[in-house]
């Protein structure tokens, strides 16, 4: 090989390099797109990629595009370590938002806090998530702060007195939302008449009810996932079981009154996000969900839509030089600082502490709204 | 409440007999535990969605949309899978593992079809009707749900007792070498099994669909883990076993619920079937199996 070759290979490298770098700033997206968790992966999806389109329709970032690079994590511990690696070591992304279960970010989460990459999760709500390590963000709110407010305001509103408690046990989304709701019925001092479980699947919860029944509670506690809830409600009413629910944050979805209908009158939410909220982000965000995909979006499209929002802002402030290993390291440096008005309202991160008394990840710091269901549908409580 | 536990425990029962009935059939005839039932549940579910959805059907022209893609969907599954195992004399295992995959394809399809979110029947079409009896609550397609339960499970027992397809299809269920020489149309009779089996889970998926008003790719899962307990405590093969199956375990839910603890409900369920088949390995109405050998 001569010199003059040499040169010119050495010189298209450089610019194939260089190319690579000005066009594309990657980000991976790791969600359950198939399996059960998907109906909550999809949408999730959609948030990112519409948030992304917006961006790059602007001229991308600092003149930079957003490529997202999606992998379908299936909702499944393993799969979703293994996207993690790929993303990670083979696409070189900058950080990866995902995955959409729990379970599956207490298991894939230490693989990106390890290779030093921001984890993003924007559906992860259980307890001990940002703990794992100064790389797992999250912009979903946990049940911990918005679960003692939606209590305290349904028990004032209707003089709870007693309460019967029913949730899905073998799922850590409602399962953690259990404990919390535990946790809060302690310290109210609210008596238990009753606590009853279903599995991921059930679609039958009459036994069930009619027990609660039995005990006659003021209000029923319910952890579950909108599907489930709706179903629950009707089948209570059904069973004359006449008692108002109070519900964590399955329930936020348009879902909850396709099937319950009226009978979810009544119903106490806290949220991140209600489709209802008359901001101007957030009436946006809905609207243009709405174009793109033909569907209402749901809190998860709103969370994913503002993480990406989040993450824009991060990167807006830093200085992208091409090399990954620097890039990860300055976007995660610059992620703490970022404050935004979203879809979901105002929102910043607020450091949590590692099991081992150490600053460790970051966590949503979002006042909760609280909705209550009249005429099947959400209506933010104002005190009557 | 104890009134109303043992109406939830009927219909709860009545479903998981009416989801067995197709599934036992098959084991009886054709010696396949078809693993792919829960997916025709769940085609004959979304079929009868589509019909009244899309084209503005009633409800009847549902059922008869359900029966048919759910019948031709296990008619395609046993001409294009279980027939070629069969002349290549599979063992046991071949065809059962072959329908997980068939199910696989077909539950992926669909989620690609309807996509991944719980879908509703429109309003109108529910049957709202609700009786109430002292404290008992009761609707109208629950009792539907245990009337034709009740109703399929006699009309397919005096079939296969009573009639020459009947006796056929006994006497392939012998031994289908000995039906062939006797002249009996063995491979036609298979069709037909696999063909009614699936109708029947289809008009399954729809009435428990409407039942619960939740139509999802996914929705025959659970069932079908019901559904082989259900079958194995019958007696394998066995129409009376499916619906005295299906309400036992239906009862053994919904009492261990109601009265001991609602973590309890399979545990108990599945422990005492475990019990049974200490005492009866056959299942409550099976044969002894040594004949076989």
């Amino acid at each position: 090989m001569n010199r003059a070759t040499k040169h010119l290979l050495f010189a298209a490298a450089s610019l194939l390099a260089v190319s690579a770098v000005a066009g594309d700033l990657k980000i991976g997206i790791a969600e359950a797109l198939t399996g059960g968790a998907a109906q909550y992966g999809v949408p999730i999806r959609n948030g990112f990629q519409l948030a992304a389109d917006e961006i790059n329709a602007k001229g991308g970032i600092n003149g930079n595009k957003v490529v997202l690079v999606v992998e379908d994590e299936q909702g499944k511990k393993e799969e979703a370590i293994n996207v993690f690696k790929k993303l990670i070591f083979q696409d070189k992304v900058l950080m990866i938002f995902g995955p959409t279960l729990s379970n599956s970010m207490f298991a894939a989460g230490p693989v990106a806090n390890a290779a030093k990459v921001v984890a993003f999760g924007t559906s992860n709500t259980a307890n001990g998530i940002s703990e794992m390590g100064p790389y797992i963000f999250r912009n979903s709110v946990m049940e911990s702060d918005v679960l003692p407010v939606t209590v305290r305001t349904a028990v004032k509103h209707y003089k709870i007195k007693k309460v019967a408690v029913i949730y899905g046990n073998d799922d850590a989304f409602t399962k953690s939302g259990y404990d919390v709701f535990k946790k809060v019925l302690e310290d109210q001092k609210i008596p238990v008449t009753t606590t009853e479980t279903y599995v991921k699947g059930d679609v039958d919860f009459k036994a069930q009810l009619t027990k609660i029944k039995a005990t006659n509670p003021d209000a029923i506690i319910c952890s579950g996932l909108a599907e489930e809830a709706a179903t629950l409600m009707v089948q209570a009413r059904g069973l004359g079981l006449k008692a108002p629910f109070i519900g964590g944050n399955g329930f936020n979805s348009p879902k909850l009154f396709e099937v319950s209908k009226t009978a979810g009158e009544g119903t106490f939410v806290g949220s991140p996000w209600a489709n209802t909220n008359p901001t101007p982000a957030n009436q946006h965000f809905v609207a243009a969900y709405k174009q793109k995909y033909g569907a209402e979006p749901n809190q998860f499209a709103a969370q994913a839509y503002d993480a990406m929002t989040i993450a824009a802002a991060a990167l807006k402030s830093i200085k992208v030089s091409g090399n990954v290993t620097t890039d990860r390291e300055a976007l995660h440096g610059a992620l703490p600082k970022v404050s935004i008005s979203g879809a979901t309202g105002p929102f910043k991160f607020r450091q949590s502490v590692g099991k081992d008394g150490k600053p460790a990840g970051y966590d949503a710091d979002q006042t909760p709204f609280i909705y209550v269901i009249r005429d099947g549908k959400f209506v933010l409580f104002t005190g009557k | 409440m104890l009134e109303q536990q043992l109406v939830n425990a009927l219909t709860l029962g009545s479903v998981y007999a009416l989801f067995s009935l197709g599934f036992t059939l098959v084991f009886g005839v054709l010696e396949v535990i078809n693993l792919s039932h829960g997916a025709m549940f769940m085609a004959g579910s979304f079929a009868a969605l589509t019909v009244v959805t899309r084209l503005k059907a009633p409800l009847a022209v549902g059922i008869l949309a359900a029966m048919l893609v759910s019948g031709l969907l296990g008619l395609a599954i046993d001409a294009l899978i279980l027939k070629r195992l069969r002349a290549r004399h599979a063992p046991h295992l071949i065809p059962m593992i072959a329908t997980i995959g068939a199910t696989t394809v077909l539950t992926s399809a669909a989620q690609g079809l309807f996509g991944v979110e719980v879908q509703r029947f429109p309003d109108e079409l529910l049957p709202t009707r609700e009786f109430i009896f002292g404290s008992v609550h009761v609707r109208a397609l629950e009792l539907a749900i245990v009337g034709i339960a009740f109703l399929l499970m006699t009309t397919l027992f005096l079939v296969l007792r009573h009639t020459r397809q009947g006796r056929a299809l006994r006497a392939i269920a012998e031994s289908p070498k000995a039906a062939a020489l006797l002249g009996i149309n063995v491979e036609g009779l298979f069709l037909a099994t696999s063909f009614t089996a699936a109708a029947l889970g289809g008009v399954a998926g729809l009435l428990i669909g409407l039942n619960f008003n939740s139509v999802t790719p996914l929705m025959g899962q659970p069932i079908l883990h019901k559904g082989i307990a259900v079958v194995i405590l019958g007696g394998m093969g066995d129409i009376r076993g499916a619906l005295f199956g299906g309400l036992f375990l239906g009862f053994a839910e919904v009492l261990s619920k109601a009265y001991l603890s609602s973590q309890m409900g399979d545990a108990v369920a599945f422990g005492l079937l475990f019990l049974i088949l200490l005492v009866r390995p056959a299942g409550l109405f099976g044969r002894v199996l040594e004949r076989k050998a």
